[in-house]
């Protein structure tokens, strides 16, 4: 269980995170959600007590990260930015974050082959491929069997065989019942993973639903209508739940009503059509769409003029 | 908070001696750090060597003046390798730390240990008692070997070597350790106030070798005033029986020392537990 409660966090002049709250409950796999330089990053720092928020708190457990006695017993994190020295095996690195929690060698070799890094655990990290790396993160984050998992854009660098590995992981260790947070920017692997998602755009809040019912929100229901008598359609149909635009001449595209209510008042009226089609935004397309709101709100707040991605130093 | 996850693991309590375990596993695994050692290492002997073995050879044919320098500083040719030693093992202590950040391996090692300064202390200790049990036997065997080889050679009046018996001369070799163990001590300070490698490295060598000569830019009586509280002056007096010029008693220098590594590492751990990792 990991709650967040109003956090708010600036690097310099920039908004990285503003107050946004959140819970994520066990059992689950949360999905941990918006575009590139949103404050995902900077959220799960926040949870492990790497950077201090300027204000708000966020327990993990009940407790901060920083006042459990075994904390990674309690939050296994895989973290973007690189933490791994280059100079280490990967044996060695796991070793020595196992030994501050009294953890034993077989563990760590058990993690290794869990992971699939048996055959290079005693080259240096530096030489790894950014999959290998990836998957050492896994390990060092399941390493303390801990009650919460937080993965931060886990499937970067993976081949599709490790994607599904992942995919796999996540889901079994929620049905184990431990709190499941992983973090993407790409939807439609979150629609694939996550029951539960988090969508967060220029730092703040976005959405925190079921995955199918943010999927059913933010898609779009549009219909396309070829009809030579569009602007008769269009004024038929027209109303305050109902969004006609011009596509092109004899083409429009209706929003607010489903192919069957158009094509059944089209007959009713005896419109002519030549072709009534169901548009469905993509996932993506949906995601870009709710996103790209919260742009342009957040433009215009004058707390968070400053434009551009922002990026932990 | 109720725990529904079916966990099997037994994981014991972050603690100060688990932690230092874990620096101990960090600093003897990575390969440039057995390097930087052994290069401290053979410094110390391989100069103490190098040197005595030129003055035995050469003792007939040095100048009057060149005699009499070495006469009146008899440790010298023993310990000659320290000062550089000084200058590689405070740059380990930094690597130490700066090499955590830029690596980037510091977010793990504060993932696991969120307090933080246990890290810093585990660190410190690990590192101290590491250094002090390879440069103690060290400067030993550049002491007893140099002895050796200067005692070869026969001179008409005296003797060129000095016994370890002789007054001051068990503390300066022994103490040449300590300041070397503290010089370790005040790298890391340094190194984790800094973060970066480059910064760190360019702020320990400005302090330790380049802050001496600037003083004597300075007027003599000012100069005179300040240099035996200079970090490097204070370090140096500790390592030698014949101290030149305006310094304090070699203890008391060797506890300023240790002061100024105290201050490093005060200040690290300030801004270790404050800053965003």
């Amino acid at each position: 269980m990991i709650e967040a409660v109003g956090l708010t966090k600036r690097y310099g002049e920039k908004v990285a995170v503003h107050d946004l709250s959140f819970t994520v409950r066990p059992g689950v796999v949360t999905g941990f959600l918006g575009p590139n330089g949103s404050g995902k990053s900077t959220t799960m720092r926040l949870i492990v007590g790497l950077d201090a928020p300027q204000s708000g708190h966020v327990t993990v457990g009940g407790r901060r990260y920083r006042d459990h006695a075994a904390p990674l017993h309690e939050v296994g994190t895989l973290l973007e930015a690189r933490s791994v020295h280059t100079g280490r095996s990967a044996y060695n690195h796991l070793l020595a974050l196992a030994q501050t929690h009294g953890i034993g060698r077989r563990r760590v070799e058990e993690m290794i082959d869990m992971v699939g890094l048996g055959e290079v655990a005693r080259k240096r990290a530096g030489q790894f491929s950014l999959g290998m790396g990836q998957r050492l993160g896994i390990a060092a984050a399941l390493l303390g069997d801990p009650e919460t998992v937080m993965l931060d854009e886990p499937v970067n660098g993976l081949d599709p065989e490790g994607i599904q590995w992942v995919r796999n992981l996540l889901r079994r260790l929620a049905a184990e019942g431990r709190t499941v947070f992983v973090s993407s920017h790409l939807m439609s692997e979150m629609a694939l993973t996550a029951e539960h998602l988090i969508v967060i755009g220029r730092g703040e809040l976005i959405a925190d639903m079921a995955t199918a019912e943010f999927v059913r929100r933010a898609s779009k229901r549009a219909v396309l209508v070829r009809s030579p008598q569009a602007q008769a359609l269009a004024d038929l149909v027209a109303g305050p739940d109902v969004t006609v635009t011009a596509v092109a001449a004899g083409l429009i595209e209706i929003v607010g009503l489903s192919s069957e209510q158009v094509g059944e008042q089209a007959a009713a009226n005896q419109i002519v059509l030549h072709e009534l089609t169901p548009q469905t935004a993509t996932l993506e397309e949906a995601f870009m769409e709710l996103t790209h709101d919260a742009v342009e709100f957040q433009a215009a707040a004058p707390a968070l003029a400053a434009s551009g991605q922002v990026t932990p130093p | 908070m109720s725990s529904t996850a079916a966990r099997r693991l037994e994981v014991g309590n972050v603690t100060q001696a688990r932690v230092a375990r874990s620096e101990w596993t960090k600093l003897h695994s990575l390969r440039s750090t057995r390097w930087a050692m052994a290069v401290t290492l053979l410094l110390i002997i391989g100069f103490a060597l190098i040197f005595s073995g030129v003055v035995a050879a050469r003792w007939p044919n040095l100048s009057p003046e060149d005699q009499l320098r070495f006469l009146t500083h008899p440790l010298r040719a023993s310990l000659v390798g320290v000062n550089l030693a000084e200058l590689s093992i405070g740059v380990l202590g930094v690597l130490v730390i700066s090499g955590e950040y830029t690596t980037g391996v510091i977010r793990s090692s504060f993932c696991a240990v969120p307090n933080r300064l246990p890290v810093l202390w585990g660190k410190a200790m690990v590192f101290a008692a590491t250094t002090f049990v390879l440069t103690l036997p060290a400067v030993l065997i550049a002491f007893f070997a140099s002895q050796a080889i200067l005692a070869s050679r026969h001179i008409p009046i005296g003797h060129l070597q000095i016994a370890f018996s002789q007054p001051g001369v068990p503390r300066a070799v022994i103490g040449a350790a300590l300041v070397l163990t503290v010089m370790g001590l005040f790298g890391l300070g340094i190194g984790a106030i800094v973060r970066h490698t480059a910064g760190a490295i360019v702020t320990l060598v400005a302090i330790i070798f380049v802050l001496p000569p600037l003083l004597g830019l300075l007027p003599t009586d000012w100069a005179n005033a300040i240099n035996p509280y200079l970090p490097s002056s204070a370090a140096d007096v500790l390592w030698t029986i014949t101290p030149e010029g305006h310094t304090l008693a070699p203890w008391a220098g060797f506890a300023l020392f240790c002061g100024y590594a105290a201050l490093s590492l005060a200040i690290a751990a300030v801004l270790l537990v404050r800053r965003d990792t």
